[in-house]
């Protein structure tokens, strides 16, 4: 293991380490626009300029492996005047619009320039004008003038994607990023290359003017999309509500897990998610049925006819269905309350009408976070047995939990049917479906952004999400309707916070033996017998670790 | 103290008598300037609001909204107002311009001037010279909270008072305190 001295503090790190990565180590940032360490080294923005000692000119960082008895400098008046230098060529052509730019705020070119630059311009030439605003693909438009020319995107989609619809086109300042004829940035990790972007070259369509990044507050959270559990931040605009149309959500960001997703998110995750948040048929207030309306009711009415009609009828006549969207403390919390009701027929299976196909990365077939969770909770009974209970008329009470019936995997008529018998349907979600308006009572539940939790992915890995925005109107938490169920039931729920039902499922499953919240942490933990898989190989990269392997 | 001050009744009236000269030297000033005698000036000096007093250059009055050639707002849209704003009375809300070469302009440009505390920030803030509080108008009133919200349109409408301060655009009077036609 190569031993090395960077600015004058010594380290030893692995074989093959670059000196960027050797620094970071130290705390030490080298700046850098090209390189990324998920990609290949392209040494194109000249910027990780370092003194190594017996060399006779700054070196770039990033493409110099670190050797034993190395002496590095990054903080020499020579790498100040050279990273000085060479900000001011990548902004001879670039039009310094950063009062308009969506990037501002969260741009290298501006970050860099403030910390190593402070030149005064000395181009007096035209700049080379180029395309502007040019739509990439259905999430991704370009600014060509904005551009330095780093090629991360291009090698994103050569290297991760291996769909390679990006290139850099003619030569010298006239050199530009461009889709190769014929074709569209349409990959399902599009959204990426917009992260990777240093500059505001590349911005999001979907963010496009809403919200100053400035404005934005974020949460580490974990998508919900699939199966996977991609770790995420979640961008949220509570400052300015009149920006972005009134959305909350403003945009999610793949956070870096190597054992999940790397760097990386879909775009079926990052797009189509924090749409239910602040879609328009969310259920703000509890609803209870008077004649043909649903009115709205207070939470302890609500709450006191749901333990009722669980009670009231015996075990043979009620029947919940879970949803494989709740958290495991809502799951648990769900478990205890049916315990205590005496409750046995639950199950989370519900069929989507058409099932969803799963891509060659990340993205699951299974489009629901936490099936792992619910089989590990014992949620995992026969959903088509109470269907067929409710349409034999044996049901008097279904407590759904999330799904919308009428649009699952199921005939129609047989739910129409089935819903028609049961005396006293229970609907517990965040959006308004034909189901809930069928409901007698509809019990609004918080979106995975309002409230904290914890998903079980695919493999078993248990994953913290926390919150980022209050509850909609009078929504609550799963767990906390649920333990509020439990109350009325006559039992104790394990405390006030999300993490006190975590606890209980700690004790109660082995699975879970021994896990809290704090060893969860931002990584993640297995649960007991599960073996972690890592993060998949990118479909670019498959040949090459192949070969290698 | 004499004995004429000591009396009292005739200070009274001398005291009368000053008054009274005043008031009828003015009144009949004030009437000949009435009847076009335009070198006649009573007592009070500046007849407001048919004269102003000349406002400085450095007055900071109410907002506008400058104009490009094609009558476009000149404002991108880039926030930095509102950002800077320390009373948060600036709410835009950006959307694409149909020329590419401009990349934002506000859809809603509102200035909450029941919020406004009038500290010139959002000038300073401006990189496009595009807002400026350079009217002169400092008589805006209405009588709800929503009639003092200011849109895009109102501010565009408005132009620069001349070198003396003199508002050049009327005050833009909100819906709640037009007169109803008869």
């Amino acid at each position: 293991m190569p031993k090395l001295i960077i600015d004058d503090r010594e380290i030893e790190v692995e074989a093959g380490t670059n000196l960027i990565e050797a620094a970071r180590r130290l705390g030490i940032e080298i700046p850098h626009y090209c390189y990324h360490p998920a990609l290949s080294i392209a040494g194109q923005c000249r910027l990780c300029m370092v003194d190594i000692e017996k060399t006779p000119r700054p070196t770039i960082a990033c493409n110099t492996l670190a050797a034993d008895g190395m002496v590095v400098r990054t903080d020499t008046e020579r790498v100040r005047e050279t990273r000085r230098s060479i900000m001011e060529f990548h902004l001879i052509n670039h039009p310094l619009d950063c009062p308009v730019c969506d990037q501002a705020g969260e741009c290298w070119l501006q970050i860099y320039y403030m910390k190593h630059g402070l030149y005064d311009p000395r181009m007096v030439d035209e700049k080379v004008h180029k395309p502007k605003a040019v739509p990439l693909g259905p999430h991704v438009i370009l600014d060509a003038e904005r551009c330095i020319l780093c090629s991360r995107c291009v090698r994103f989609c050569d290297e991760i994607t291996d769909t390679g619809e990006l290139g850099i086109f003619n030569r010298g300042d006239h050199s530009e990023l461009a889709l190769f004829p014929g074709r569209d940035l349409t990959n399902n990790y599009s959204g990426n290359v917009v992260d990777i972007c240093p500059v505001g070259a590349l911005t999001d369509r979907d963010f496009r003017f809403q919200v100053r990044v400035w404005y934005l507050d974020t949460a580490r959270s974990v998508c919900p999309g699939c199966a996977r559990g991609c770790n995420i931040d979640v961008h949220v605009n509570r400052r300015r509500p009149h920006h972005a149309e009134g959305r909350r959500v403003a945009r999610l960001k793949p956070r870096f897990n190597p054992d999940v997703n790397a760097w990386w998110m879909c775009d079926v995750g990052r797009y189509d998610q924090h749409g239910v948040v602040d879609s328009p048929g969310r259920l703000p207030v509890p609803l209870g049925r008077a004649g043909a309306a649903q009115v709205e009711v207070g939470w302890e009415e609500a709450v006191a006819a749901v333990a009722d009609a669980l009670r009231a009828h015996g075990p043979e006549a009620v029947a919940v269905l879970a949803s494989p969207h709740m958290a495991n403390e809502d799951l648990m919390a769900l478990r205890v309350v049916l315990e205590r009701a005496g409750v046995r027929q639950v199950a989370f299976r519900v069929p989507p009408a058409a099932p969803a196909d799963g891509d060659d990365f990340l993205l699951r077939a299974d489009r629901t976070p936490n099936v792992r969770g619910a089989e590990l909770i014992g949620l995992d009974g026969d959903a088509a047995a109470i269907l067929a209970a409710a349409r034999a008329g044996r049901l008097r009470a279904l407590w759904v939990f999330d799904h919308d019936l009428t649009t699952a995997g199921w005939p129609a008529a047989e739910v129409a049917e089935a819903l028609g018998r049961v005396e006293t349907l229970i609907y517990a979600g965040a959006v308004a479906s034909a189901t809930s308006a069928r409901a007698r009572w509809v019990l609004p539940t918080a979106t995975w952004v309002e409230r904290e939790g914890t998903l079980t992915n695919f493999e078993g890995r248990v994953q913290r999400f926390r919150t980022a925005l209050e509850p909609l109107g009078r929504s609550l938490p799963a767990w906390e309707l649920l333990g509020r169920v439990l109350a009325a039931l006559g039992g104790t729920p394990p405390g006030p916070r999300a993490e006190h039902w975590f606890r209980a499922l700690a004790s109660a499953v082995p699975a879970f033996a021994g896990m809290t919240y704090r060893t969860v942490g931002d990584g993640g933990q297995m649960v007991a017998g599960a073996v972690p898989g890592g993060a998949p190989v990118p479909p670019g990269r498959r040949a090459v670790v192949g070969a290698a392997g | 103290m004499k004995l004429a001050q000591r009396l009292y009744l005739p200070e009274v009236v001398s005291g009368l008598v000053l008054t009274a000269g005043h008031f009828f030297r003015n009144m009949g000033a004030h009437v000949a300037r009435a009847l076009g005698r335009r070198d006649a000036r009573g007592a009070v000096t500046i007849q407001y609001p048919e004269e102003r007093r000349p406002y400085s250059p450095r007055l900071r009055s109410l907002h506008r909204l400058v104009r490009r050639e094609d009558g476009s707002p000149r404002c991108v849209a880039c926030m930095m107002c509102e950002t800077v704003c320390p009373a948060r009375c600036i709410y835009i809300v950006a959307a694409e311009h149909p020329n590419p070469d401009i990349e934002k302009v506000p859809a809603r440009f509102d200035i909450d001037l029941g919020k406004c505390v009038f500290c010139g920030f959002c000038v300073e803030a401006c990189p496009e010279d595009a807002i400026r509080m350079d009217t002169g108008i400092l008589e805006f009133s209405s009588y709800s909270r929503g009639g003092m919200i200011y849109t895009k349109e109102m501010l565009l409408a408005l132009e620069p008072a001349t070198g003396d301060g003199r508002p050049t655009s009327p005050v833009p009077i909100p819906p709640d305190r037009r007169m109803p036609a008869p």
